[in-house]
């Protein structure tokens, strides 16, 4: 029973059916449930956004196109990014959601959360927003989607008291967007995840804090972002999405315990599920023991994910860092390339500090606009990129060396 | 008469407060996990959803997972967080992929959690894998805003999403798959999902040249950067009239102009639509990290369930998971079986449109090692 009127989506009615969880219940649940509140006397200021935005939808469903313009200049005192200006070009028809602006919320290391951090940022944004969320966004922060220009800054002040006025364990704080340090992202690492090579929730915490001037003001060619995976399987998807990806590894054996080998060997085909989908076939077994030549492993993972309770990484850790991760703009998507093999892992945060310090210097010098620092790379040339981050080349670094003699020596040609 | 003055609420009056940063995680942690914290042991799957934890102290925890909408309201979360509150002692997490998460030390609350949450929220258990039995369930898509909310979109995310997943709910919920299998959806090529190195991915196109509106350039955009934007060159800068020209053969529809100028519209309800793609990876296991191909350049826009689009993806994904071997993923699966099987087999039309001709990535990128894996 309801006595909130909604408006008729046809179109979007037919995303409420099926089994998987639906979003238009969700945006039909944020109207019905605001309104209710408002009338029930709780302080309510933007009612009538998520009806809003089911007008709005509906209009995209029937007629295939957007009606979200561009953004122009909304922000918060203090910060230039974080805030995501966006407009309705149905102005007059649908004036609930004029003004849709997205706040990016930085996210705890790895999204963890107590529930009552959850619930103060909820009665916040009931009170000053649409009600309507992501969790997450593809960078990782938490999305509140959708508040006029005037609700921006005392939302952002909920979040900044967010402890003192709504009982949070902690206050929240902007998270990054445009030519800025995007909001690190990190796996969950130690916290549950016996492959951490590294403490990935450490490492994120530890950037987002040393870097909130970077993280919170646009002042690069373009965006930059970091993401800390604990191992090579890569659960933040590092490698592709990030322009700095540390991916935890290590460098000695595997640590191998026989007995439970033994044990897995009654309920899996060790020899067609291990052995032999091993890639540079470093693994034997022979019904009694598990050989591993650790000289051909190339600590790609396999073996351990099949058995993570007789296989585990080795003794000396630390991490790959991989460098210019991208999306398709402009020069084509890729995926980051090794730009330092190995950092030990108590070294690890130093280094990674001093190495982005000296990169983002670089790149802010020589970077053209929208020229993600994997692009500038290409067009600067690693040997040039080597230099920068004071790194010798390493073979590790590329599948093959150049197929041509086209070397530029520019030593010899000054 | 002075107008009464509008009470102001505590957040308009509080000191602006600046550059203080995210909760630590610390705080974040439930209490076995802070106390194993760097201590585990190993886990095992005890069911699809459900992963049993075991640390060196011997503490027990198992986290059950759930796929969400990603699009929440507030009323869900506090919802959630009951939930929370009465099976996981006030803590969860969500994943990298829109699940959420609760942490149980009592394995018979296992299925009184699992039912509460299929009954109060709708959202199923799974989105797991068993490596060691070489089980794989399939995992949340990865997406964008869509028309939900972004205004550059060639296509809309959440609706698109929706419709997959109604469709492949049951590999969700089960582990009937070889191997694992991402699927992510970007709304256009910018691509803020991880579309360019997944198994499956759906991308929004544009087809169409930006329609360029003089005026308009000149009232909202600022030349030099609408110009560098093009990555092809295509547009140059007509400083007689204060507009830009577009050269129509070398534009290849990104849409990068539009997202620096309000003037140059490129969306086309009719022309606007998805491209498939295949063969993405990011992990080192077996097989270094691929970028995704394309297999399908173009299907329509057709909301509100995109049939065709659902109907190649399932394709796909059933066709690998019938042929391929247990952990052989779709890049792997192609790499032993060839690409002309993999056409031959989903049925998907081999065209022109599908060889490569975008020249600006350099062929020295073939060469660098996109991978940690390497040997010592």
């Amino acid at each position: 029973m309801t006595d909130v009127e909604l408006p008729e989506t046809p179109l979007l009615d037919e995303l409420e059916k099926g089994p998987w969880p639906s979003f238009v219940k969700e945006i039909k649940r944020a109207a019905i449930e605001q309104e209710k509140a408002m009338k029930a006397g709780k302080k309510i200021k933007l009612p009538g956004a998520a009806k809003g935005l089911l007008k709005v939808l509906e209009l995209a469903y029937k007629e295939k196109r957007t009606h979200w313009k561009h953004g122009g200049i909304v922000a918060v005192v203090g910060y230039g990014g974080g805030v995501i200006g966006r407009y309705c070009d149905l102005e007059d028809k649908v004036p609930e959601v004029w003004h849709f602006h997205t706040m990016r919320i930085n996210m705890p290391s790895g999204w963890f959360y107590q529930t009552k951090a959850l619930r103060a940022i909820c009665d916040a944004w009931e009170k000053w927003g649409s009600g309507l969320t992501n969790f997450h966004g593809s960078t990782g922060d938490i999305i509140l989607l959708g508040t006029r220009t005037e609700y921006l800054q005392p939302m952002a002040n909920a979040l900044a008291y967010l402890d003192k006025l709504y009982g949070s364990p902690a206050p929240f704080d902007i998270g990054g967007s445009g030519s800025d340090l995007r909001t690190p992202s990190a796996c969950m690492g130690p916290a549950l995840c016996e492959f951490a090579c590294y403490d990935t929730l450490k490492a994120c915490y530890e950037f987002t804090m040393r870097y909130q001037n970077e993280l919170h003001r646009p002042m690069w060619p373009y965006k930059f972002k970091i993401k800390c995976s604990g191992c090579p399987n890569d659960c933040v998807a590092a490698k592709a999405r990030s322009d700095f990806a540390i991916i935890g590894t290590w460098k000695d054996e595997i640590q191998i315990d026989q007995e439970a080998v033994k044990e897995y060997a009654k309920v899996i085909d060790i020899e067609k599920q291990v052995v032999k989908k091993c890639p540079t076939g470093a693994i034997s077994w022979d019904g009694k023991e598990l050989k591993i030549d650790n000289r051909e492993c190339i600590r790609c993972m396999h073996c351990i994910n099949v058995m993570p309770k007789a296989l585990k990484p080795g003794k000396e850790r630390g991490a790959t860092i991989l460098i210019g991760g991208k999306a398709p703009f402009v020069d084509g998507a890729i995926i980051g390339w090794v730009a330092i093999p190995f950092i030990p892992e108590n070294e690890l945060i130093e280094k990674c500090c001093e190495v982005l310090e000296a990169i983002w210097e670089w790149w802010d010098e020589e970077g053209k606009f929208r020229e993600r620092v994997g692009e500038l790379i290409w067009r600067k040339g690693m040997d040039e990129f080597l230099k920068v981050i004071n790194q010798k080349a390493d073979v590790r670094m590329v599948y093959a060396p150049r197929n041509n003699p086209f070397i530029f020596w520019r030593e010899l040609n000054q | 008469m002075v107008a009464q003055e509008v009470e102001k609420e505590p957040e308009e009056t509080v000191e602006i407060k600046t550059d203080f940063g995210p909760p630590h995680y610390e705080i974040m942690l439930h209490p076995i996990i802070k106390k194993n914290y760097g201590k585990w042991k190993y886990h095992e799957v005890v069911r699809p959803g459900v992963i049993k934890r075991v640390a060196e102290s011997g503490d027990v925890l198992y986290v059950v997972r759930f796929g969400s909408p990603r699009l929440l309201s507030v009323y869900t979360v506090r919802d959630i967080c009951d939930i929370a509150d009465k099976y996981s002692d006030g803590y969860l997490r969500f994943t990298s992929r829109h699940n959420v998460e609760f942490f149980l030390t009592d394995p018979d609350k296992i299925e009184p959690l699992i039912q509460e949450v299929q009954e109060k929220l709708g959202f199923p258990c799974g989105g797991t894998w068993d490596a060691t039995k070489g089980e794989y369930g399939l995992s949340n898509i990865v997406h964008t805003q869509g028309w939900v909310h972004c205004h550059t979109p060639a296509t809309d995310a959440s609706g698109i999403v929706k419709s997959v997943m109604d469709e492949l709910y049951d590999y969700f919920t089960d582990h009937k798959l070889p191997a694992l299998c991402r699927i992510s959806l970007a709304c256009c090529a910018n691509m803020c999902g991880a579309v360019h190195a997944s198994d499956i991915s759906m991308v929004g196109v544009h087809r169409k040249i930006p329609k360029i509106d003089d005026d308009a350039v000149r009232r909202t955009c600022e030349i030099p950067s609408t110009v560098a934007a093009c990555p092809t060159g295509a547009l140059k800068p007509d400083m007689k009239r204060k507009t830009v020209i577009l050269d129509k053969d070398k534009c290849m529809y990104c849409g990068n102009c539009y997202t620096m100028c309000p003037g140059m519209p490129i969306f086309d309800p009719e022309n606007d639509g998805v491209a498939v793609l295949v063969a993405g990876k990011i992990s080192d296991a077996r097989y270094p990290p691929q970028l995704s191909k394309v297999v399908v350049p173009w299907l329509p826009n057709n909301p509100p369930r995109w049939p065709e689009v659902v109907q190649t993806v399932k394709k796909i994904l059933e066709t690998w998971a019938t042929h391929a071997e247990k952990y052989e993923r779709i890049a792997e699966w192609i790499h032993r079986i060839g690409w002309e099987r993999f056409f031959e087999l989903t049925g998907l039309e081999f065209t022109e449109k599908l060889i490569d001709d975008y020249k600006r990535t350099p062929y020295i990128y073939a060469s660098y090692r996109t991978s940690a894996a390497f040997r010592w």
